[in-house]
């Protein structure tokens, strides 16, 4: 009974990678430039100015809308949003509201049992993002808010989902899912910071609904949905009910809290924008192509090039991380090698230093995927080589190739006499571990190894050396 | 008809002030245009006239943006490039 | 004229003018070296513009109003920016933060609104042309009321980017002469179609005022001549239409029967819209400075509380319930069907007739404080509003007078018939300073 069925369904805000700002020409490109910067009489809100719709906004969110199956209205139009805060300079957003772009989509993600399942979009729609506060010394302590307007008039694209998700694991995965497809439809690049924001609802089924603001990462959003899970199911378990509220995400503290703002209380006196026209767009999707979706790569990554479905998923997941892939087979690698050297070993050694693919070089790594094909070198050296690479990406300096490396770094693996001496070394300083092995324990051997392992840098392969030191402790061998 | 305490209300979403002694009045007056406005309950539901345009867009084209010294010439006050504003209470 | 801004006029006894601009710099065109008025509600660059309102004290527009730039092209001077109703909010000009501008022709009266400094510095000689702006009869009323000419465009014709919002969907900037030559010639100037205003069209003017009527079709509606009109008034404009039809052109008794709701459709979308439109004035990026020691919002409702004035404070909390919850579908989304059957009516008079004729206001200009009911206001736009309901092109040239005020003829058109509409004016005001009745 308190274990009811998690159900969490999404709004998520995504900037569209226009050259110019929505309603202006203001360039978008403001985030290395200083505040109030990139702003224009009109996305300031000067009285007497009036906005004019950027046409590649439109037609990026119709991409969009095509791309997440959903069917364009007829006739769209924009709409008001009325509410006072500073970072609001007309006192009002322009949105969408009762006549939003397109409604009625889906898009498939991995379900928590495995299989695939649908998640209901409602409906995609267009409007403009406010400014930006900032406040010194933190939001509590400062005695003003400070205003930066560059943010102003920027286009967002909407995303509301159906509550169809039953876990903050789905969610994720559907944030990753519409994040991919969007890179892929090259209308929105999620390196930027701040170009995605999400609010969650969530209820555990039979309470009230709690919507969840202010997440503005994708991990975020999984941390955020957990902490609401257990917070949710605590106050049931104590015989308490869950109030239906507005909760703010605080991303250092892994924690939601109440918000004290009268945001449940909003009138936001919805009107249709008189100093805009309606949208006939309908048409314009039957001559919008689309470009391989992560799907379709996906399937034609396992058809292609043989790779496993969690490979093909992984590797589909991110467009840089899939134009890498395939960047990499045409140079040559072994694609099912590649595939796991990239799905797994490189993104883990991304994910580690917190840093993207970047200027990583595909001819070297099609190399490197190749000489452990060639077993020139073991598994262990291969990371040595990779972790090196990526240290002169991160430091944006010059790389070595890997046969190079392998060079300098003596990494090249040798066959198992030469590991005589090392071996016998081993033995002789490690009277207790043998006792150990000969009375049958078996982990004391990979103790051995690993110790021969350290001496020789991995250049030994761990199957011939635990060979070779059974050999020497006066097992046949063959065995 | 609309209360002293209705008025108010509105007043507070428009986040508008009205002085207490002027509430009476006002609420009458209010009151009356209001009566007046009744009469558009006689006009059937419908759809309003057709859009005379659509699909007014422009290109995707950067232009200038104001320089700094502009966008600040009017602020009632500014630091390092913001422009202040009063914090809204938590 | 407290708290108006240095460089007043020797001659503006009506405090017709906010500002007059000591720079009298011109280039050529059709307009070399004219001085022109400009009112309050347009944004001129490097000049303050305060839409008469303390809220706006102070604050320079960084650019110019398309019709501004306009005017400049042709060699305008742009001489000062006029008197207005707060926020085009009145009928009468008494309702500025800059106190009001007297009618030249009676002081003791008020000049119409919300353009009143624009028709007092035509009608007391100090310029030749201003510009207006007209939401609800705020060119034809002042123009009426101080006896010159004044013409609201068919929605769209003239640029509204620059024009400090009042009521997006019902307003146009439109020109205020001595006579309709020159009506028609600044109209020239300023139609046509603006890359930034999205409801713009494309519809230039390049026309000469003709005075040749014959064979045109005119509709009298019963409405306009009915009670609320002032039976002087009434005759005025009858002799006038008179005036016309001996000219050639033959009348059509019809009848307008939304007229019945018009203002109420009328103030319920300009109220709503107003609403939203004045909610930005927070004394953060422009206007008197709230500092930083309230809270936001405390410093939100205490800016708008003194910068704003009674009237516009009402029409914002008029504005903001229709648009409430529950409330849109009773008044914002009726008020638009209600247009709707404003503008069938009018299609369907403009079968049979070309043109409609009526007076402008229901009576001759008022003195000040005899009115002060805001209904009873209100009630005196019933005539204008509906040619900014339906879009279509209204023209007031003075007819006459009674009780030494004068009466406005008002003459509305077919959408994009601007000329045509001005050519009858045209037609009646050379008949009537060639002497005839």
């Amino acid at each position: 009974m308190s274990d009811g069925e998690v159900i969490v369904g999404l709004e998520v805000h995504c900037q569209l990678d226009t050259k110019s700002k929505l309603f202006c020409g203001c360039s978008t490109d403001y985030r290395s430039d200083g505040p109030n910067t990139h702003v224009c009489p009109i996305c300031l809100g000067l009285p007497g100015t009036m906005p004019m719709v950027n046409k590649r906004a439109i037609e990026y969110a119709l991409k969009v809308a095509k791309a997440l199956n959903c069917t364009v209205r007829e006739e769209s139009e924009f709409s008001r949003k009325n509410y006072f805060y500073p970072d609001l300079n007309k006192a009002y957003q322009i949105t969408q509201y009762d006549k939003p772009l397109a409604e009625w989509g889906k898009v498939l993600i991995e379900g928590d049992d495995g299989n695939e399942k649908e998640v209901r979009i409602t409906r995609v729609h267009v409007e403009e993002d406010p400014g930006r506060l900032v406040h010194m010394g933190g939001v509590d302590r400062a005695k003003y808010s400070l205003v930066d307007y560059n943010r102003a008039g920027i286009p967002l694209i909407e995303i509301v989902t159906e509550p169809d998700m039953r876990s903050p694991k789905e969610a994720r995965r559907f944030l990753n899912k519409l994040r991919a497809t969007l890179e892929y439809l090259s209308v929105f690049d999620s390196e930027k910071e701040g170009s995605l924001r999400v609010d969650a609802n969530i209820s555990l089924r039979g309470s009230e609904r709690v919507e969840v603001k202010n997440i503005t990462s994708y991990k975020g959003v999984e941390k955020a949905l957990t902490f609401e899970v257990t917070r949710q199911r605590n106050l049931l378990r104590r015989g308490l009910t869950v109030g239906r509220e507005t909760r703010h995400f605080q991303e250092g503290r892994g924690v939601t809290t109440s918000s004290r703002s009268k945001e449940m209380e909003n009138d936001y006196r919805y009107f249709p924008e008189p100093d805009l026209r309606p949208l006939r767009v309908r048409d314009w999707v039957a001559g919008i192509e689309l470009p391989e979706l992560p799907d379709a790569r996906r399937e034609r990554f396992m058809n292609e090039y043989g790779c496993s479905l969690n490979h093909a998923r992984t590797l589909t997941g991110d467009l840089k991380l899939a134009d890498f892939y395939e960047a990499v087979v045409a140079a040559k690698a072994d694609p099912v090698l590649a595939a796991t050297w990239v799905a797994d070993t490189l993104l883990g050694e991304l994910n580690y230093r917190d840093m993207g693919i970047g200027k990583l070089s595909v001819p070297y790594f099609a190399e490197l995927v190749q000489l452990l094909k060639e077993d020139v070198i073991t598994d262990k050296s291969g990371i040595e080589i990779l972790r090196v690479m990526l240290d002169a990406v991160k430091e944006n300096r010059p790389a070595d190739s890997p046969k190079d490396l392998v060079e300098k770094l003596n990494l090249k693996k040798t066959g198992g006499s030469s590991f005589a001496t090392e071996i016998a070394d081993v033995i002789a300083a490690n009277p207790r571990a043998i006792e150990d092995y000969r009375s049958g324990r078996k982990e004391a051997l990979n103790f051995l190894v690993g110790q021969v392992m350290k001496k020789t840098r991995g250049r030994a392969d761990p199957g011939e050396l635990n060979r070779l030191m059974r050999e020497a402790l006066g097992e046949a061998p063959g065995k | 008809m609309v209360s002293e305490q209705d008025v108010s209300h509105i007043a507070e979403l428009a986040d508008i002030g009205i002085e207490a002694e002027d509430l009476a009045r006002f609420t009458r007056e209010f009151n009356a245009i209001l009566d007046y406005f009744d009469i558009l309950d006689q006009v059937k539901s419908g759809e309003p006239p057709a859009p005379d345009l659509v699909n007014i867009l422009r290109e995707d084209e950067p232009e200038p943006s104001l320089p700094l010294d502009e966008v600040l010439r009017n602020a009632g006050e500014s630091e390092d490039g913001f422009i202040k504003a009063p914090k809204v209470m938590q | 004229m407290s708290g108006a801004f240095p460089a007043t006029v020797p001659e503006d006894r009506y405090n017709a003018f906010l500002m007059v601009s000591p720079d009298r710099s011109h280039g050529t065109g059709a307009l070399a070296g004219i001085p022109v008025a400009v009112k309050d509600n347009i944004s001129t660059k490097g000049i303050p513009t305060t839409a008469g309102s303390r809220i706006l004290q102070g604050y320079v527009p960084p650019y110019d109003a398309h019709v501004v730039e306009l005017l400049r092209t042709e060699g305008a001077v742009i001489f000062g920016k006029t008197n207005m109703d707060e926020f085009g909010m009145g009928t009468t000009t008494e309702n500025s933060g800059y106190g009001p501008t007297l009618n030249p022709r009676d002081p003791s009266r008020v000049p119409g609104g919300s353009s009143g400094g624009s028709a007092a510095a035509v009608a007391a000689g100090i310029v030749p042309m201003a510009l207006g702006s007209d939401t609800g009869g705020s060119i034809r009323c002042p123009s009426a009321f101080c006896g010159i000419v004044g013409l609201k465009p068919t929605y769209g014709r003239v640029s509204r980017y620059g024009l400090i919002a009042y009521s997006n969907s019902l307003e146009q900037i439109g020109p205020m002469a001595g006579n309709v030559s020159d009506v028609a010639k600044l109209f020239g100037v300023i139609a046509g179609h603006d890359r930034r205003d999205a409801t713009s069209q494309d519809r230039p003017c390049k026309h000469t005022p003709d005075p040749e009527i014959k064979g045109l079709r005119i509709g009298v509606p019963k409405e306009y001549f009915g009670e609320g009109v002032d039976p002087k008034v009434a005759d005025s404009v009858r002799n006038a239409i008179g005036n016309l039809e001996e000219l050639g052109a033959t009348t059509v008794e019809c009848t307008i029967p939304s007229m019945q709701y018009a203002l109420a459709a009328y103030y319920v979308t300009c109220t709503s819209e107003a609403s939203s439109n004045l909610a930005r004035f927070d004394g953060i990026r422009y206007g008197p400075a709230v500092g930083t020691k309230k809270s936001w919002h405390e410093a939100f409702q205490d800016i708008r509380k003194t910068g704003f004035g009674t009237e516009v404070r009402r029409r914002i909390l008029l504005g903001t319930f229709a648009l409430s919850s529950g409330y849109y579908g009773k008044y914002y989304a009726k008020a638009q069907v209600a247009r709707g059957n404003v503008r069938s009516d009018f299609l369907r008079i403009f079968k049979d007739a070309d043109v409609i004729a009526g007076p402008t206001m229901p009576t001759i200009a008022w003195k000040f404080g005899e009115k002060s009911d805001p209904l009873s206001m209100y009630l005196s736009d019933i005539l204008t509003v509906p040619a900014n309901l339906a879009g279509i092109p209204a023209i007031s040239v003075p007819c006459g007078t009674v009780d030494r005020m004068p009466v406005g003829l008002q003459v509305m058109g077919r959408h994009f018939e601007d000329e045509r509409v001005i050519d009858v004016a045209y037609a009646y005001e050379r008949a009537a300073k060639g002497g005839s009745a």
